[in-house]
């Protein structure tokens, strides 16, 4: 019971004296996709190093399967990694690099080959095991990493950025090749991304982090949909946040005046009467002379052509709106006016995070 | 001649002009002179033959070489265990910001001649010296230090350190610190992830630096004469004394040619190994 749950508990680490990651409390379920997303120097990467046990918390306990592992080394923590960089020895073959785990065990020769031959099976590598490792493509030594992490069959598979070397193309095919990895071994797999839409792509749940803190965890489209502070919405593309003072609320209709004087309506919960907060608007929930209980006057300034869909930066008075329409062609060109309009449903309800620890 | 030829040309001349000369010149010199006799006034006669190389072979002189080998394998081993963590420290572990520092200090006896350090090793060791003074001054009785095999190796490894350190250093700094973390995070506890990865992934440095000792240590003379009293001979100060004392130039011409000769071709035998250490591929 148990096997493949993390629990963090109040875990602390910082760097001279900058706080990395401060008093973080965190559960894992048992074969849960769970991705640590946020910008560089959050603390995902020390948070994932610190449950390899590359990095000691200064407080808290780790627990691995139900098991306090916070004062154990990394080679005997039941954890494997996928490094960022793929870190794939160079003085060895990629089989000899998928059997470096498994030697380091004291497993047979016997047993070995065949499980290194299936490991490579399953990253699609077969017969690439005489192979040296520099005479590979990025994507395929990403590939002999993800095996060799694999090959011993831990508890947790953790994953610290593992696609951003890659470009593009290769990234969304190695985003389906780790899902279905996922599937098929029923691993517990942490995951850490700056890449939104990696995270909410491949995730059972997205842990946002900010400075060393969890602003928010969800589902992806909880996080998607309900952003609940001003960080994650930026974070999440909520392209269009602006402050205002709450004029009224009631009963899941509320009104907010913009500090530049737009009054706009929101169905979204915890608004209260005379409270300054942040609301925003997603590109795509805004439209021009469409419905919706929120309508703006504005100018056209620019638009950004993205393929299937164009980005309009809108003047709305002392505001600049991004307004996303769907559709190659436009009728529409910079100078004109338009009405842009959304739903009240479409206001999120943003804050500050309240709360924060002081720095040390 | 394209302008990459030229530049290559250009470039590389002037040292492999002074390398022919200097080093091809003189081993043909020497190799000449070997092959001659010693004259009545210590110079060469021309009756070329190959009693010098004959004479080499005598277990008088094989013990000398014996000796010679044992003495820079020795040095170049205790370089080694001494060195590799020192390397491993400034290359991983010292502060970045004193890192060139402490590269400064490694190399500083070299701002000294070797010899004046050689004599300050002996004012140390002799019997009246700091370390006997320091011993008498605690109740100890003075110790021999001086003049024996022990005191050779130490002045020879004292010498050759820094020879060594650098190039681990060079290898040792360039090592990626992700592969270690890659190791124990597979499973290898922290000597398999020196003996599995740090060493072979240093090999080249280990290598370069071993070679960069043994051979002066081969054909050391001073350590020996100063530290060694000259109580043991050793093929440089054998070398030495054939030109210097005992003016028969073609034998101490063979001993020196051999000796170059002789660690080429060890050179050359064990290109494999020592080349292709770092391939431990399984």
């Amino acid at each position: 019971m148990g096997r493949g749950a993390v629990s963090l508990r109040g875990v602390s680490k910082s760097f001279g004296t900058v706080a990395a990651v401060r008093d973080v409390s965190l559960e894992v379920a048992p074969g849960e996709f769970l991705t640590l997303l946020g910008p560089s120097g959050c603390g995902k990467t020390t948070l994932l190093r610190m449950i390899a046990g590359l990095e000691s918390p200064e407080s808290g306990r780790i627990l691995l399967s139900e098991r306090d592992v916070t004062d154990d080394p990394p080679h005997r923590r039941p954890v494997n990694t996928v490094f960022q960089h793929y870190a794939l020895f160079p003085h060895r073959t990629v089989a000899g690099n998928v059997a470096f785990g498994l030697e380091m065990a004291g497993r047979a020769r016997a047993d070995i080959v065949p499980r290194v031959e299936r490991a490579l099976e399953m990253v699609r590598l077969s017969g690439m095991g005489s192979r040296r490792v520099d005479q590979l493509s990025g994507g395929q030594r990403q590939r002999v990493a993800l095996a060799r992490a694999v090959v011993l069959e831990p508890e947790v598979l953790l994953l610290d950025e593992p696609m951003s070397a890659l470009d593009r193309k290769l990234r969304e095919e190695m985003r389906a090749e780790v899902k279905s990895l996922h599937r098929r071994l029923g691993t517990t797999f942490v995951f850490v991304t700056h890449d939104q839409e990696e995270a909410l792509a491949l995730s059972d749940r997205v842990v946002v982090m900010n400075d060393g803190l969890i602003e928010q965890m969800g589902s992806p489209p909880e996080i998607y949909d309900v952003p609940r502070t001003r960080f994650v919405a930026e974070f999440l593309a909520v392209r269009n946040i602006l402050p205002g003072d709450v004029q009224s609320a009631d009963g899941g209709a509320a009104v907010v005046r913009t500090e530049n004087g737009l009054m706009l309506r929101s169905r979204a919960a915890g608004f209260v009467a005379g409270e300054r907060v942040w609301v925003g608007v997603r590109p795509e929930r805004m439209g021009f002379d469409g419905a919706g209980e929120n309508r703006v006057a504005g100018v056209l300034e620019d638009r950004l052509f993205l393929g299937d869909r164009s980005e309009w930066r809108v003047r709305a008075g002392a505001d600049l709106l991004t307004v996303s329409e769907p559709g190659t062609s436009t009728g529409r060109q910079a100078g004109d006016g338009v009405t842009v309009t959304f739903e009240a449903a479409a206001l999120l309800r943003l804050v500050e995070p309240a709360l924060r620890p002081p720095r040390p | 001649m394209s302008p990459r030829h030229r530049q290559a040309v250009l470039l590389l001349a002037p040292a492999a002009l002074l390398l022919v000369v200097l080093v091809g010149g003189s081993q043909a010199l020497m190799l000449a002179a070997s092959l001659g006799r010693r004259s009545a006034y210590g110079g060469v006669t021309h009756d070329w033959g190959l009693q010098n190389y004959l004479r080499a072979l005598e277990p008088l002189y094989v013990r000398v070489l014996a000796r010679s080998v044992g003495l820079a394998a020795a040095t170049t081993i205790a370089c080694l265990v001494v060195g590799y963590p020192v390397a491993y420290w400034l290359a991983r572990r010292a502060p970045p910001t004193m890192r060139r520092a402490l590269l400064v200090l490694v190399i500083l006896p070299f701002w000294t001649s070797f010899l004046v350090r050689m004599y300050a090793w002996m004012f140390l060791l002799r019997t009246e010296g700091l370390v006997n003074l320091a011993l008498g001054a605690i109740g100890l009785p003075a110790l021999s230090l001086l003049y024996n095999p022990t005191a050779v190796l130490l002045g020879q490894v004292y010498g050759e350190l820094p020879f060594i350190i650098l190039p681990l250093y060079a290898s040792l700094e360039k090592l990626d610190p992700e592969l270690l973390d890659a190791a124990a995070d597979l499973g290898a506890a922290p000597g398999q992830v020196l003996r599995r990865v740090v060493l072979p992934l240093t090999w080249p440095g280990i290598v370069a630096g071993s070679i960069l000792v043994f051979i002066p240590s081969l054909g050391a003379y001073l350590a020996p004469d100063l530290l060694g009293g000259a109580r043991y001979v050793y093929v440089g100060s054998l070398i030495q004394s054939q030109f210097a004392v005992a003016r028969d130039i073609p034998f101490g011409a063979a001993l020196s040619f051999a000796l170059s000769a002789g660690v080429l071709l060890a050179l050359w035998l064990l290109r494999r190994p020592l080349r292709a250490g770092a391939g431990e591929s399984a």
